[in-house]
Parts: structure tokens; sequence; C-alpha cells
């Protein structure tokens, strides 16, 4: 029998299995410690490993990403929490020109065994700078690999290999997320790899191809959509990049239809990139055109009806997917 | 253009034995032979994309090498020949990497602004200004965890003070008490825009003493400075922490190998080669007797013949498949523990 921990306190006693198995691995970020972190996935963690390695930080990120990347380079596993998306902008250089490039341009010489954990998503009416899903930028990075756990089994495990990966890797923890609390499987520990997509509920009329916070939207209307005569397939892609291309066209083929549900702006996204994807390589299989439900294109509104306008929503994936099997009403 | 008038050459007794003050001449020499090889070799189009020469600024990599230990890292920019090739990468390998051939010390993929040399922790070559600044943190930051003795030198322009990197290093190197030696090579112009057009505050040092930051400024022309500071400036940051050191230096030749050089007089270029860091030092060294000029010619010739060959090196060289494009992205499974 498994127990039930929320998304948030399973990535809590990740970061502490970290702590206590590798002397290595420190955690830094703003108020990662005193604070107990901004979204409380840090409390308590200052007292028990103290502030070398629950390290608070000046309001720097450049400067503290940057010096996640040098730390890694010397021989720590540094975990660098950037509060929300949106700040990360300020520290795209060391992530982008940096830890991205350094293994490259020494012709192979470093890698850089760094983690950056940051909440991503809206839905919680913190408007327009604090709700972004820029994972599809990171994505577009060779050099990085970006990870976006939507359950609590993810969130308790993808950070052992991410820490294990002598590669930089970003986890983007869905802010929406945080409170979500689900049963965990058995096993101790509890192992999952960091390669692969993973179907989330087996159908065969669509695939709906989904990740992070738009994962209990596709599940909601997957299940709505029942109700309709639709078995839907759902796909979590967990790996934004390197995408696993296997899971997601064994899907499609045995679908023949598929919608994508990221939470990104549409143009230039991830989910642009998955339609080509899609296109490239199971275009045959297609039996109706693809779609997807994605941000609308405007900076996200603080007031709650227009920010729900905005996002994907469960009626939105439902009539997304019965236009693809033309049997909207 | 206003010119920025340089002060009186480097002069005075040299208080070192013979034998150290050859071996620094023998490294500015070596610095200054490889380069006028590199531009010539670019008019040839055997070296491509961007070349940054350090040609004047010798005396700095010279002064500052020869005060570091095997264990300590050096952070370098885009302007790094020198500093990798006194940090001990062979000269041919250098070369090689500037061809753009797999015998490179980068393997080609890098090119004049990426050297790297894990074994000697030369962690590049980083042409992002002021983006080796934080890199360089992070490094002393992980020695200090570690319990490691260790420093870490980075060398940066005075262009980099401008950005935001740069301060935000320089606070958390002193919160956090890093041993960490900032090398300000303060060369007087960021690409064409001279320190006094692009900051309110040029007195460098306070800047970084706002972040209650120790300081020395040093003429970076003059090579018996540069070491005797940067040998008490590697002890006080073992010590006591980090420090800010402004080596007040010049570029004799132009920003890059794209640069017409509309940004600054000749005169005033002239008048800095009179403070030139090689024939100033070679100068006070026959002074003082302890430098022949047949001492000196045998020198040159040795920095020649290494040039040399490695020009034959780097010519002999090969060209990595293209079917390893795709190599070193990230790690392969093989080096996965």
């Amino acid at each position: 029998m498994g127990r039930r921990i929320t998304y948030r306190e399973a990535l809590r006693e990740a970061l502490r299995e970290a702590l206590q198995t590798d002397p290595r691995v420190f955690l830094m970020g703003e108020d990662v410690g005193r604070y107990g972190g901004s979204y409380a996935v840090s409390k308590g963690l200052l007292d028990e490993f103290g502030p070398e390695r629950i390290r608070d930080t000046p309001l720097s990120e450049l400067g503290f990403v940057g010096a996640g990347v040098g730390a890694a380079l010397g021989g720590m596993r540094p975990i660098v929490e950037i509060m929300t998306v949106n700040f990360s902008l300020l520290a795209l250089d060391p992530i982008v020109n940096g830890a991205a490039m350094l293994r490259h341009m020494s012709g192979g010489q470093f890698s850089v065994p760094l983690v950056i954990r940051m909440a991503s998503g809206a839905g919680r009416q913190v408007a327009a700078q604090h709700s972004n899903s820029f994972e599809s930028w990171y994505a577009h990075v060779p050099g990085l690999r970006v990870l976006s756990p939507a359950t609590v089994e993810d969130a308790r495990a993808m950070l052992a290999p991410a820490l294990a990966d002598p590669d930089p890797v970003l986890i983007f923890e869905h802010a929406q997320l945080y409170n979500m609390e689900q049963e965990l499987p058995d096993g101790d520990p509890l192992v999952v790899d960091i390669q692969r997509a993973s179907v989330r509920r087996v159908g065969r009329d669509v695939s709906l191809i989904t990740c992070g916070g738009c994962l209990p939207k596709a599940m909601k209307a997957a299940e709505e959509l029942v109700n309709l005569g639709i078995e839907a397939e759902v796909i979590d892609l967990r790996v934004l990049r390197p995408l696993d291309d296997a899971t997601l066209m064994a899907s499609v083929r045995k679908c023949h239809r598929a919608v994508i549900v990221m939470e990104a702006w549409r143009s230039g996204s991830l989910a642009a990139e998955i339609m080509a994807r899609i296109a490239e390589q199971a275009f045959f299989d297609l039996d109706a055109p693809l779609a997807r439900v994605c941000s609308e294109e405007v900076p996200i509104p603080y007031a709650r009806h227009m920010e729900e306008a905005a996002l994907p929503q469960v009626e939105k994936i439902v009539a997304a997917v019965q236009a693809v099997l033309g049997t909207a009403s | 253009m206003s010119a920025i008038n340089p002060p009186a050459p480097p002069s005075g007794i040299v208080p070192w034995d013979k034998q150290l003050s050859l071996s620094l001449l023998t490294d500015m020499l070596r610095i200054r032979r490889m380069e006028e090889k590199a531009a010539e070799l670019y008019g040839l189009q055997k070296i491509r994309g961007f070349l940054h020469l350090y040609i004047g600024e010798e005396a700095v990599a010279a002064g500052a090498m020869r005060a570091l230990q095997p264990e300590d890292n050096v952070v370098a920019t885009y302007r790094e020949h020198g500093h990798a090739l006194l940090r001990g990468l062979g000269m041919w390998a250098i070369m090689a990497e500037m061809y753009g051939k797999q015998e490179g010390c980068s393997r080609g993929r890098g090119g004049s602004m990426h050297l790297f040399d894990r074994e000697r922790r030369f962690f590049g070559g980083q042409a992002i200004v002021a983006g080796g600044l934080p890199l360089a943190t992070g490094l002393a930051l992980a020695d200090k965890m570690l319990g490691r003795c260790a420093l870490t030198a980075c060398f940066f322009g005075e262009g980099a003070v401008a950005e935001g990197a740069f301060h935000e290093a320089m606070n958390l190197a002193a919160l956090w008490q890093l041993p960490l030696l900032f090398c300000c090579e303060n060369n007087l112009y960021a690409m064409g825009t001279a320190l006094a057009r692009s900051q309110a505050q040029t007195n460098l040092c306070v800047k970084a003493a706002s972040y209650s930051m120790a300081t020395l400024q040093v003429d970076g022309m003059d090579v018996v400075a540069v070491h005797e500071a940067m040998k008490s400036a590697t002890q006080q940051v073992r010590s006591n922490g980090p420090l800010f050191v402004e080596l007040q230096t010049y570029r004799f030749r132009a920003h890059s190998m794209f640069d017409p050089e509309l940004y600054r007089d000749k005169l005033e270029v002239e008048g800095w080669k009179k403070r030139g860091p090689i024939h100033s030092f070679s100068a006070r060294l026959k002074a003082q007797g302890d430098l022949t000029e047949d001492e000196f010619l045998a020198i040159d010739a040795s920095a020649q013949a290494e040039v040399d060959a490695a020009v034959a090196f780097a010519e002999a060289g090969s060209w990595e498949p293209v079917e390893e494009l795709l190599r070193d992205v990230t790690t392969p499974v093989r080096e996965k523990a």
C-alpha cells in the first residue's frame, strides 16, 4: 500500500534524500533557507543541513546561476532554485551560453553536472511577470535536458537521475501542482527514468500529448470524453528535451489523431515542434489534421476570468478533440 | 577624440635574480611571437573567425601566471592566448585550435576564443563579456565548500565592469568570502568605447571597494610590478578572501582583426608603445647587467622556433571527420558513471 503526499512534499523528500546521500549536493537560491523556499519546498532543510548547503542567495539570478555552473565544474553537485521561470530570463546567459555550451566548446573536456529547478506556469492570478511557461525556449537548446514532472511520483523521483546526469538538467515545477496530493507507488527507492514519455491513460481514438500543469486538465478532459464515446490516450511528455519520439509516434500510429495540449504560447513553441515531428514521422498514419490547445497569445492577465480564458482548459481540450474527430455539435 | 596620454615607461631596478627575470622575459616574448604569427596567419586565412590579440598586454599574464599554483583555477576571456600559453598549454595545441584542427586544445570546436584545458584547470576562453565572473565565483565556492586551498584567478577587461554579472559576482564573492582573485585588465577601451565614455566612475577600484573588497592598482605594463603585486595578492586571497586587482595596460593592436581603429589616435597608440612591456623590461635588465643583447636574441630565437614548430604542427594537423559533428553536445553514455 502506497502513501499519499503532496507534490511539494515529494520534491522536499527528494531534496532531503539527495542532500543525505551525496555530500557534494547543495541547494542554492533566493529564500531557500530561512524563508523556507518561496513555494515552501525547502522548508525545514536549513535546520537539517545548515546554511552552507541550504544557501540563501541575494537577488542575483545571473550571479548565482552562473556560480552554480562554476561550482558544478569545480566538483560540486549544485541544485539551483530559481523562484519563477520569468526570473530565469535574468540567468539565460549562464544557462545557455555557459552550462549548455561548455562541454562542446571545450572539445568534450568539461561536463556541467548542474540541476536547476524553477516554478513555472499560470493559474494563480499572479499576472504577466510571474506566470509564464518558457520550457519551450530551454527545450530549444542542445546540451540541456529539460524535465517537467507532472505527477507526485515524478516530483519525488526525477531529482536523483537528474543529479546523476553529468550534464545540465532543468526541472520545471508547475506552480499549480505544489498542493496536488497523490498516492506514491510502492518501491524503495522509487526509480524513474528521465528519458521517456509516459502513457498516463490508455485510449484508442485520439492522442492527447501534454505535460506539467496541463496533465491534470488533459486527464479530466479524457474522463469527460468517455461520456461522448471517445477514448483518449493521454501522453505525459515528462522529458521536454530530448523528446521521446518513439512513445509519441506509437500513440499517434495507434490513435491516428492527435491534439497537443501545452501551456506555452503556441507560436514557435514545443507544441509546434511536436506537431512538426508527427508530420515528419507519422503523416500517413493521421486520419485528421493535427490540433493544439495552447495559451492565447497575450501576456497572462490578472483578472481571474481573463486569466482562465487565456489558458488551456478542460472544455477547450474537449472541443479540440471533438473538432479533430468531426464530432463537434 | 582626446588622446589618453601614457605615463612614463616602467623603470627602476628589477629586484629579481637573473633566472627569474629571464623567465618572465621569455614568457612575454613567447606570447608576442605567437600572436604576431597568428596575425600573419589570419591574413593568410589559415586562422578565421574572431582573433583578439593580447599584444601590448603581455606583462599581465606573465606576471600573474607565475604567481599561481597548479591546483588553482584560471578563467579568462576571448583575449586569452597568452594566459593559456603561460598556464602551460602547448603552443602547438593553441595554434592547432586556432586552425580548427582536431589536435587543438578544444579539438577545433572552440577556436581562438575558447581555449580550454582540464588538466591545467584552464576554464576558457569565455567569450561573453563578464560571463566568466559568475563562473569563477562558482569555482571558488566549490573550492571553499570542499575545503581545498586553491584559488580562482578570473581575468576580464574593464568593459566587463559595466555588466551586471560583474557586480553580482563581486557581491557574492565578498559576501561568501570566496578565494577569488579578480584580475581586471584595464586596457582603456571596451572594443572602441573609451572608459570615460562608458563609465560614470572611472576609478574601477572604487567600484570594487563598494563591495567591501580589498583592491590593488598596478601598472600592467610593468611585469615587475605585476608579478610582485600578484604574489602578494594570491597570498592575500588564500588567507583573507577575494581581492580586486586593476592592471592598467594597453592594447597595441586592434580589438579584433575586423577593427579599423577609428576610435583612437595613432599617436596615442605610438605613445603607449613607448611603455611596451617587453622592451622596457629588457632595457632595465640590460641597464643592471642582467641581460645582454645576445641573450635577448637567443631567447627571441627560441620563442620563434617554438612558433615555427607550433605552426608546422597545426599545418600537419587533421580535420575532425564531419561524421563526428554531434559529438560532445552531451556527455557520452560510456562516461556516465
